[in-house]
């Protein structure tokens, strides 16, 4: 059976659109094989990059002999280090959006090799295929050094790092003494664990064509999640002006962070473009989809400390995570713990160990969704030590306030989730001793976790332009990797101005739309819905004065608070007989178009007083085989509370998938080190696990009511990252509940089940 | 320290590269309509497709044959375009997701995905309907289990699957009984 959507009501108000489950609007597109991605703009004349990867993960070329592939008729260029052009020297060149503090990789910038798998050469042919068997012939000469790629070994030299990225904060300083209480605590747990490196792997691939224009001009068709952050990065690197670099992606085959950065297949491609005065694309093949960022193998230790009632009286949060030579990747993994539950003695420490890797990369919830399920199989194993529903266990210590800052939260609908979820599972059904639901050789296991994710919003501004035959047209260089944003914002920019959703398009990813942020942390619906839904107040203004001003009209003097926008007409409150089409009003005041532009600013203020964020309550089944320790997910309901949804259909879906992330972080993928080589040596889907369609069962999304004017004017957090956060401990909880083995190795593969 | 010396990671170099192979002549049909490529050997279906026909519709997400998304139907019959040569294909009835729908009328598969919401970012997903389509004319699917199964060479990283199951089971049903031997 498959769930079916919880759909809360729509907003009661005629031509209402924000809300209605409306089908994407760009469905027909993707669907009929129309929409175009980053390696499908072909162009006459179009030449074909292929890379070569480094074979070593620490050391230096001394030669590369490319006389045979240059050779092959055909074959028009190879690039390297000894032959590129002239490149920055300085870092902040190289630095894009999401950089944290260090030096950005440069490709082939000179002979040292960082990391397997490094670009160090690109050949340029007239086909792909002359390019793929060029690349073949090319031979490299090492000079290899000692690597490290081992995180056990490499943490003995952690350090703890500054605040050395955007949005990255510090753990706060401890409070109380929490190691005293541990020690003291009639009840305790104390359980180390360890989360596999995984690659993002959206199924396209990364790839970036470049059509180079005869005056020199270039438009880049690349798979990124920001436009702008493309056109920075390739304008400061070539040093070329904004005016001769347009960057065009309508589409995104998936990206979940991998296209925060501009990844090195753009480097190569504008240099070759720029070399050759020739369109060109370079297109990575899946295992080199591993030879960039990555979600950044962790240890981490949780130790909690309680009474026998459950109230805790010790957190302790330890992570230490990989990062590169050059660069401090941060993200926030341990900070939840201070925020989840209220505790008087709390102490949380976080620290990166370097090593012979590629910096890793925001990947889906980026540090909440490694830290929080420590945290979340912690407060199980301490249920499990009390004789505790674990549900209890985390009433008993909610919070309404943040603890790591004393601030209220600005909404915070956990209860509710708590409440639907388990009655919509059947939780009050859980027989608590593991192992007490098998079902013949099916050991059966049900395990909760809470999740929880930041409400963020940036600055984004949006263009609109109104026709008078009353159709909308609304711009915003954001992107849409599959979110939905193209039919989110066009219901809301409908919504605003009561049109029918037919009558609105939306257009993004082009750099000749005004500025949006990077799309990631959840946030776009935040800052460009934002922007949108400003814009399109403002025209809704200028229309309400254009009727107001017409003296014989039926609107005369009235303000925009006193109309309705339904069905492309202004029609009074008061008597809705008294109306004027938009057409009417634009052509009575001699308009054909009307045009405006917006930025939206977060409310900072009102931000700064409270604590924003995301929840959700998750409860999930699986069934264990006591013979072959497989594990099917056999059902799993996510209740989340994430304000005002805009698109029930979309946002459901962006949920599923997000079990779905959940599923493969719990039981499947992990890319797996070869120590002697330091490289990932599962580098594609046959060695790679990601969950298949026969791996996903039931999954049941609930949406809670959450009323909250204090993150954006739409009262709307997003729901990309929220999905995930804490699935993999409601799974690996469930394991325990069905075998009574604790396993906190992610991810739980059979072997680790059947060694327990 | 060792210093390894070799090929790059690509693979083995040879000592006296062999010269790149001329184009051949390949006659086939493609969404209905007869056409005649000039492709060297070496070129697989799912490239001939998307570089020599621009017909792009056809994804490239492992090149490998392990994920699926450049599934299109030859002879009717759903297949990796990535794992076939373009000039395997000679003489072969080739149809792609552009060739699904009629005019206007989406396919009911095209139909159903949007109303089911069975896909997020789009990039698998008309691998996901060609494989879908030859799901159906396979007849071998009667449970929800089974499409799971039967779709599972078809990766979705948005995990649509839930719905993908939904918007073939909504065709399915709406399909008359299939008979129960089924075509291979």
């Amino acid at each position: 059976m498959i769930a079916k959507p919880t759909i809360p009501a729509p907003l009661d108000r005629p031509g209402s659109q924000i809300g209605k489950p409306v089908s994407r609007v760009d469905g027909r597109l993707k669907v009929t094989g129309g929409a175009k991605y980053a390696a499908e703009f072909n162009t006459p004349g179009l030449a074909h990059g292929y890379i070569v990867s480094s074979a070593i993960a620490r050391g230096r070329i001394l030669a590369i002999d490319t006389a045979k592939a240059l050779a092959l008729p055909g074959v028009l260029q190879v690039f390297t280090h000894e032959n590129r052009p002239s490149l920055p020297w300085f870092d902040r060149k190289w630095k894009d959006d999401d950089a944290p503090k260090g030096s950005p990789f440069r490709p082939l910038y000179d002979a040292t090799i960082h990391h397997a798998l490094q670009p160090i050469a690109l050949v340029v042919a007239e086909s792909f295929e002359l390019a793929r068997y060029a690349a073949r012939l090319i031979h490299v000469t090492y000079e290899a050094d000692e690597h490290q790629t081992d995180l056990r070994a490499a943490k003995a030299d952690a350090f703890t790092p500054g605040k050395d990225k955007g949005g990255f904060q510090p753990p706060p300083k401890p409070r109380g003494d929490a190691d005293r209480a541990l020690a003291e605590a009639e009840v305790s747990v104390d359980l180390n664990f360890s989360q596999a490196v995984e690659h993002h792997n959206p199924m396209e691939m990364h790839a970036s064509t470049v059509i180079y224009h005869t005056d020199g001009s270039l438009t880049v068709h690349d798979k990124t999640q920001g436009p702008i952050n493309t056109q920075t990065y390739v304008c400061n690197v070539f040093d070329l002006s904004k005016d001769s670099v347009r960057v065009i992606s309508p589409f995104v085959g998936g990206a979940f962070g991998s296209g925060l950065r501009p990844q090195h297949q753009l480097f190569m491609a504008v240099l070759a473009a720029t070399a050759l005065k020739r369109s060109v694309r370079v297109e990575l093949t899946r295992p080199q989809m591993f030879s960039f960022g990555h979600r950044p193998e962790t240890l981490q230790r949780v130790a909690l400390g309680a009474k026998r009632d459950g109230t805790l009286t010790a957190v302790i949060h330890e992570a230490v995570q990989e990062t590169s030579q050059t660069e401090n990747y941060v993200e926030v993994v341990v900070n939840w713990s201070g925020q989840q539950y209220k505790c008087d003695n709390v102490r949380l420490d976080y620290k990166l160990a370097r090593m012979d890797t590629h910096t890793p990369l925001d990947q889906r919830a980026p540090g909440a969704a490694i830290g929080v399920p420590a945290l979340e199989i912690a407060m199980d194993e301490l249920a499990a030590k009390l004789g505790m529903d674990p549900l209890e266990l985390r009433l008993k210590n909610y919070t309404e306030v943040d603890p790591n800052t004393g601030k209220p939260f600005s909404s915070k609908e956990l209860r509710a989730c708590f409440q639907q979820g388990a009655e919509r599972f059947g939780w009050h059904k859980r027989s608590h001793a593991p192992r007490s639901m098998r079902e013949g050789r099916q050991l059966v296991g049900w395990g909760m976790a809470t999740g929880v994710w930041d409400a963020m919003q940036g600055q984004a501004v949006a263009s609109a332009k109104l026709g008078i035959d009353g159709t909308l047209t609304v711009g915003s260089a954001t992107a849409d990797i599959g979110p939905g944003t193209y039919t989110a914002m066009t219901q809301i920019a409908a919504d605003i101005l009561g049109l029918p959703i037919e009558k609105v398009s939306f257009q993004l990813g082009d750099t000749n739309l005004p500025m949006a942020p990077l799309q990631g942390g959840s946030w776009t619906v935040s800052s460009v819905g934002s922007a949108v839904k400003a814009v399109c107040d403002r025209l809704r203004d200028k229309l309400a004065g254009l009727a107001a001003g017409l003296n014989d009209g039926p609107l005369k003097g009235l303000k925009a608070d006193d109309l309705t926008f339904a069905d492309g007409f202004l029609i009074a409150k008061s008597d809705p007989s008294w109306r004027l089409s938009i057409t009417e009003v634009m052509r009575a005041n001699d308009l054909l178009v009307l045009e405006d532009e917006a930025r939206s600013v977060p409310y900072y203020k009102s931000q700064m007083k409270h604590a924003l964020g995301t929840h959700s309550a998750i409860f999930a089944e699986v069934r264990v085989d006591e013979d072959l320790g497989t594990v099917q997910v056999t059902r799993v309901v996510s209740a989340v509370a994430a304000g005002r949804i805009i698109n029930p259909k979309t946002a459901r879906s962006q949920i599923l998938g997000a079990v779905v992330w959940g599923i493969g972080m719990a039981l499947e993928e992990e890319s797996m080190i070869d120590q002697r080589l330091g490289r990932f040596m599962n580098h594609d889907f046959g060695e790679y696990h990601i969950p298949v369609n026969a791996d996903v069962h039931d999954i049941d999304v609930i949406f809670v009511e959450e009323h909250d004017d204090i993150v954006n004017p739409l009262g709307a957090k997003g729901v990309g990252e929220i999905g995930i956060v804490g699935v993999p401990a409601a799974i690996a909880n469930a394991i325990h509940h069905a075998t009574g083995k604790r396993l906190c190795d992610l991810p739980i593969t059979l072997d680790k089940i059947l060694e327990a | 320290m060792s210093q390894p010396t070799g090929p790059a990671f690509q693979g083995h170099a040879q000592k006296q590269p062999a010269p790149p192979p001329d184009a051949m002549e390949v006659s086939l049909t493609i969404n209905g309509s007869r056409k005649t490529l000039h492709v060297a050997p070496w070129t697989s279906l799912l490239d001939a497709l998307r570089l020599h026909l621009d017909l792009t519709g056809t994804k490239k997400g492992c090149d490998h044959g392990q994920c699926g998304a450049c599934t299109v139907l030859v002879d009717g019959r759903r297949i990796n375009s990535c794992l076939t040569l373009a000039v395997m294909a000679e003489g072969r009835t080739v149809t792609t997701i552009e060739g699904l729908a009629s005019g206007d009328a989406l396919h009911p598969l095209q139909e159903a995905f949007v109303e089911q919401d069975a896909f997020q970012c789009g990039y698998c997903t008309p691998g996901q309907i060609c494989s879908a389509v030859g799901l159906l004319e396979e007849g071998h699917a009667k449970s929800d289990d089974d499409i799971r199964e039967l779709m599972s060479g078809n990766l979705c990283r948005c995990g649509a699957y839930p719905n993908i199951v939904a918007a073939i089971r909504q065709v399915m049903d709406a399909q008359p009984a299939a008979n129960d031997g089924g075509a291979s």
